[in-house]
């Protein structure tokens, strides 16, 4: 019935044993270095896996990368919703937080959305606060 | 009826009379470290969810003539030819409740069950988005093995230092599941001091983090990283799950629960098990977890000199992984032309999400409009996988 989980072994401090300094650093090296490969190459999947999912994407109108253009939710080849206010242009805004502003600001105002117009979102850097 | 001997029957039965016999004075010396770790958790909010568990435990354990938990029962249960070896049947006939409880210490299901816990409350989004931060999780590994180098050379037999290294990866689950497979005579001691240190982190970390950092790099604003999709985070647990235990087979237990965790959390469609798997489970084992691993802080076993050795090695081993994730930090700052805070490095200890509230803490301090709490949690999960790679490793050396 031991072990019951697979990966323990029967061992403890009658398993003991001394180690010589050299052994300790050769080991502790070599761990240290394990743990870098097995992350690194784990990061090169990751990588792999992001690039893949990136490219099979559809394009979003709003760019995530941090370019500095602007870009509009509605676009000209998009018609606007009935009972919307016209667009807004996001300056490095995802549209889903640009969308949590909106319904902030129209809860705060008690107004409904569609009445209120917002020309554009920006987020703010430190240096131009 | 003879009055006077059934008194003196009484007193000498009573838990009382324990603390005059021999070695009994330690007994109230481990009630009071009880007191004290008991006050830490509720008074001054250390880790209380496990800490009060913990010191509980220490103090049930340390009262005279109670007997719910007995030492030499599990030293038979390792020693071949005596009728307990290896028999959880004998020790649940024999032992006390808290006997009972510690077998799901003894058999890794606790902390392995606490990993299912952990990667269902995980969002894995920020480590998705910014894959190098995997490796400040690794650099942060460097307590371990500088501990491990250092409780040799103390003179700690081969498997224990490497039970006290994993301190260094300030994962309690992790230290648990390795101690109690390398040493489990030092369980207590090391669960103390690993639990003890990642409610400590707040002060632990932040000197370190202004000594090797300068100003200017602790103001680095990081920019927003990409959007994950929904795809991307199912696929990630069963590729970690994996290629992590392809690559070493003995952190199969732990990374093989945590991503399970997380997939349950990820997959959209199975809400009730995620659910029970971060509230209803994760609270049961941690309830049974805290109580039986302060059940082993006997204190005929717990007060020795080896016991300030184990807490002083934790403390360099978890000192030396935050300068290790912080240096790796420093380097990935030059290397991305200063794009990269430092700060996060830190984070990459493991403790989930403490760590990163400090990086998040200290970058505020630096700089008001700085939030680099997202940032820091993808080398703060990183840390995770990084510290049950580091015990798989140790595992494998000495677990045979």
């Amino acid at each position: 019935m031991y072990p019951i989980i697979s990966g323990l072994s029967a061992t403890g401090p009658s398993a003991a044993q001394g180690m010589g300094i050299p052994d300790a650093l050769v080991s502790g090296l070599l761990g240290y270095i394990v743990v870098f490969i097995g992350l690194t190459l784990l990061m090169v999947v990751v990588m792999i896996i992001g690039k893949i999912m990136v490219s099979a994407r559809p394009k979003s109108p709003v760019s995530n990368s941090g370019a500095a253009s602007a870009q509009t939710v509605s676009t000209a080849a998009t018609p606007v919703a009935p009972g919307s206010a016209g667009q807004v242009k996001l300056y490095d805004v995802p549209d889903k937080e640009a969308a949590l502003l909106m319904a902030i600001v129209a809860d705060k105002m008690g107004k409904p959305l569609n009445e209120l117009r917002f020309k554009s979102i920006k987020e703010v850097q430190s240096n131009e606060i | 009826m003879d009055i006077l001997a059934t008194l003196s029957d009484l007193i000498t039965q009573s838990g009382f009379s324990g603390f005059f016999q021999d070695g009994g004075w330690k007994n109230l010396i481990m009630i009071l470290v009880a007191c004290v770790l008991l006050y830490l958790g509720i008074k001054k909010k250390f880790e209380p969810l496990l800490l009060v568990g913990i010191a509980f435990g220490v103090l049930l354990t340390n009262i005279p003539g109670a007997g719910l938990y007995n030492p030499q029962l599990w030293t038979d249960f390792m020693t071949e030819g005596t009728r307990a070896y290896h028999s959880y049947s004998y020790v649940a006939t024999n032992g006390g409740l808290l006997d009972i409880l510690y077998i799901g210490v003894k058999t890794g299901l606790y902390p392995s069950l606490i990993f299912i816990g952990v990667g269902a409350s995980t969002d894995f989004g920020p480590l998705l988005s910014n894959p190098r931060t995997l490796l400040l999780g690794a650099a942060a590994q460097l307590g371990v093995f500088l501990a491990f180098i250092g409780a040799v050379c103390i003179g700690f037999a081969d498997n224990v230092a490497a039970a006290i290294a994993i301190i260094g990866g300030a994962d309690g689950p992790t230290a648990l599941y390795l101690t109690n497979i390398l040493a489990p005579d030092y369980l207590g001691p090391i669960a103390i001091a690993a639990y003890s240190y990642m409610a400590l982190i707040p002060m632990i970390q932040p000197p370190l983090m202004r000594l090797l950092t300068t100003e200017q790099e602790r103001r680095v604003k990081m920019e927003q990283v990409r959007t994950v999709s929904k795809t991307e985070k199912i696929i990630f647990p069963i590729v970690v799950a994996s290629f992590v235990i392809l690559l070493v087979p003995s952190t199969a237990p732990l990374i093989g629960c945590l991503m399970f965790g997380n997939l349950l959390r990820e997959t959209g469609l199975t809400d009730r098990l995620s659910d029970t798997a971060q509230n209803a489970l994760m609270n049961i084992v941690t309830l049974f977890l805290g109580i039986s691993v302060g059940a082993t802080t006997v204190a005929s076993r717990f007060l020795n000199l080896e016991t300030l050795g184990i807490v002083a090695l934790g403390l360099v081993a978890f000192s030396f992984s935050t300068v290790g994730g912080l240096l790796v930090g420093k380097l990935m700052y030059k290397l991305s032309g200063g794009k990269i805070n430092p700060l996060i490095g830190s984070a990459g200890v493991s403790a989930v999400p403490m760590a990163a509230r400090v990086s998040q803490v200290e970058g505020q301090k630096a700089n008001p409009t700085n939030f680099l709490l997202m940032h820091a949690m993808g080398p703060n999960v990183a840390g995770v996988i990084g510290s049950a790679i580091a015990a798989g490793f140790l595992l494998a050396l000495f677990g045979a």
